[in-house]
């Protein structure tokens, strides 16, 4: 090849939203392949929830007393909200390896070197891990049908509870962005990108009824972000067990849930950005 | 006017470590300006400064006329960065990967693919285009982060231990096509630990040591600094080697301070600055011939880049993985500075 074929010059920069969404999406489509290569991620993504279905319906099922009934149905309704909105947390964790993984092998370094928008490539990867998600919540909720979960407002309600979770699961991975972006190996990333989520979704609503709690630790149940969202799911489902409690978030869970996802992203994406763009490997 | 990569007094410290301490760089169009260094020296954080990777803590930086500091977007158009640390994706095929690095250039998908297919072409790649990455081999793996580095033909190349961990087969390949790109036009930095590459590929060479351009010059230049040739004879009988050295003190170069015959015992082997050459070699052989000192091997040698590291910085580069090596590390390096004397 002569050097004059060869001449490659840079298209301009277009800049601003467009380049942005383009950037993000071609960093997306990136992260989407992989998954097609390394099914067996995808594949314990969506082993893990299932377990926690039978476990807990089966396990616990018999032994909760959900608004006055101890029948184990009404505990698998109830239970259902709780996976889903564990379920789409779990991103986080996926995020924060991936990301870490890239900064490992160098790839962070290549795309900081390239003309691309400054926060494509964490959002491209949050993309990816939204529809890895989105795909995890279908199948899961297969299975809940199968256990006996129903919906009982509507499908425009429910598919507005499953809007309201996906918004919460792509919150927590610019959670775990940050946490990738700032451990040192994959490995780290993974267990420290899980280990807070076990608090964060424990004490909450999802589990048990928070109502059942001790005052303080009730006051952080109702409070918790990922309460809200559990909440929203349970009234826009029509499940039983939805918290009478006087607190604001578990009054206007809807409302809460949106509020308190918004400002995760606003506050962690910016972390985030600024994270990345001083990254080093 | 500055070169095509231009740096004054870069400064970076981690922690206490003063990664980079005043470094000037000044490498101009068109040519290739070797930075040469044992790890931990500070090339690979000069590269990732004037890569937009990392902020200095002072100095300045320009690449193709383009202030680093201030318009880091503009410089990430104009290089291509290409090494150990800039790596492609495992999990996508070669064609996937370079399609992705052409439309993060901002290519049209079009543009890209067809890039794509020029670069795999060119890089030999063209049969494992569409595997992925992952089951190439360490040579096709550098010709591939090679390829990413070239998808739009950047006037500005940054190679970081280029050809590491590469055998000598695949190593020969890459400087070939190193060698192609600068006669097309390219400016190049390239980092190396490598004597041998520096002194093949690069115009000029800035020696590195402890974040400071310890040497600079053409490799002649740093090759003429540490002294000229130097005689080697290695006797057949180690009671040879008395006769010998005085024979070869006659035409030692005097009053260069390693004017002197230097001797290892075991192996027999006598060494001598000299200056006039093959002919001088001639005399000498004819010399010892008539004093009775049998030889088993005689040979004009001029300092290699590895003479010029040694005598610069007191360690030789492939030790260099001592430097950050303990208590002894230091000694070490003390009493090897002193041999080489």
């Amino acid at each position: 090849m002569t050097a004059a074929t060869d001449a490659v010059a840079p298209p301009k920069a277009r800049g601003g939203i467009a380049q942005s969404v383009s950037d993000s999406l071609v960093v997306a489509k990136r992260n989407l392949i992989r998954m097609t290569r390394i099914p067996e991620m995808v594949i314990f993504g969506l082993i893990q929830p299932i377990m926690f279905v039978v476990l807990f319906s089966y396990v616990f099922g018999g032994s909760m007393n959900i608004g006055g009934s101890t029948s184990p149905g009404v505990y698998r309704e109830f239970l259902m909200a709780g996976i889903f909105a564990q379920t789409v947390t779990f991103a986080t964790a996926g995020a924060g390896a991936g990301i870490a993984d890239d900064m490992h092998k160098g790839l962070i370094d290549r795309f900081r070197s390239l003309p691309m928008a400054r926060g494509a490539v964490l959002t491209g990867r949050t993309l990816a891990d939204l529809v890895q998600t989105a795909l995890t919540v279908v199948v899961l909720a297969i299975v809940a049908l199968l256990v006996g979960w129903r919906i009982h407002e509507g499908v425009p309600k429910a598919l507005g509870a499953f809007a309201l979770l996906l918004l919460l699961g792509y919150a927590f991975s610019w959670i775990g962005a940050l946490i990738g972006l700032s451990v040192r190996t994959p490995e780290a990333a993974t267990s420290g990108g899980l280990i807070w989520l076990f608090p964060v979704t424990f004490i909450s609503n999802a589990f048990v009824d928070s109502s059942q709690m001790t005052p303080w630790l009730r006051h952080i149940a109702e409070w918790n972000p990922f309460s809200a969202t559990v909440q929203a799911c349970r009234v826009l489902f029509g499940n039983p067990g939805v918290s009478p409690s006087d607190a604001w978030p578990m009054q206007h869970p809807v409302w809460a849930s949106i509020i308190w996802s918004v400002l995760i992203i606003a506050v962690f994406r910016t972390l985030a950005v600024r994270k990345y763009r001083s990254a080093t490997a | 006017m500055p070169g095509a990569i231009y740096a004054e007094g870069l400064v970076k410290t981690f922690g206490h470590v003063r990664a980079l301490d005043g470094v000037d760089l000044d490498v101009p169009e068109g040519t290739v300006l070797g930075l040469l260094g044992p790890n931990g020296a500070g090339k690979t954080t000069a590269v990732r400064v004037l890569t937009t990777l990392l902020q200095p803590d002072s100095g300045k930086a320009f690449v193709a006329g383009i202030d680093v500091l201030k318009h880091p977007d503009e410089v990430r158009r104009s290089i291509g960065l290409s090494g150990q640390f800039a790596a492609v994706d495992e999990y996508l095929t070669g064609r996937e990967n370079l399609q992705m690095v052409g439309r993060l250039y901002q290519m049209n998908a079009k543009r890209a693919k067809a890039r794509a297919g020029e670069l795999l072409d060119r890089f030999n790649l063209a049969d494992a285009a569409d595997r992925p990455a992952k089951t190439y081999s360490g040579g096709m793996r550098r010709r591939l982060d090679l390829a990413a580095a070239l998808v739009v033909s950047p006037p500005v190349m940054f190679m970081d231990e280029p050809t590491t961990g590469l055998d000598p087969r695949n190593r020969q390949a890459l400087w070939e096509v190193i060698q192609e790109l600068v006669a097309g036009g390219t400016t190049l930095l390239l980092t190396t630990q490598y004597l041998e590459e520096a002194d093949h590929l690069a115009h000029d060479i800035c020696v590195v040591d402890h974040g400071k351009v310890i040497a600079r010059g053409t490799s002649d230049q740093l090759k003429a600094q540490t002294g000229g040739e130097r005689v080697e004879v290695v006797v057949h009988e180690p009671e040879m080697i008395p006769p010998a050295r005085d024979v070869l003190a006659r035409y030692g170069l005097a009053g260069i301070g390693h004017g002197e015959v230097s001797v290892e015992d075991h192996t027999r082997k006598l060494t001598v600055p000299v200056a006039g050459g093959a002919k001088l070699l001639a005399e000498v052989i004819r010399d010892l011939d008539t004093v009775g000192v049998e030889i088993d091997d005689i040979g004009l040698r001029r300092p290699t880049l590895d003479d010029v590291f040694i005598s610069l910085t007191g360690h030789a580069a492939e030790l260099a993985d001592e430097e950050n090596g303990g208590p002894g590390a230091d000694a070490r390096r003390k009493s090897r500075k002193e041999a080489a004397k």
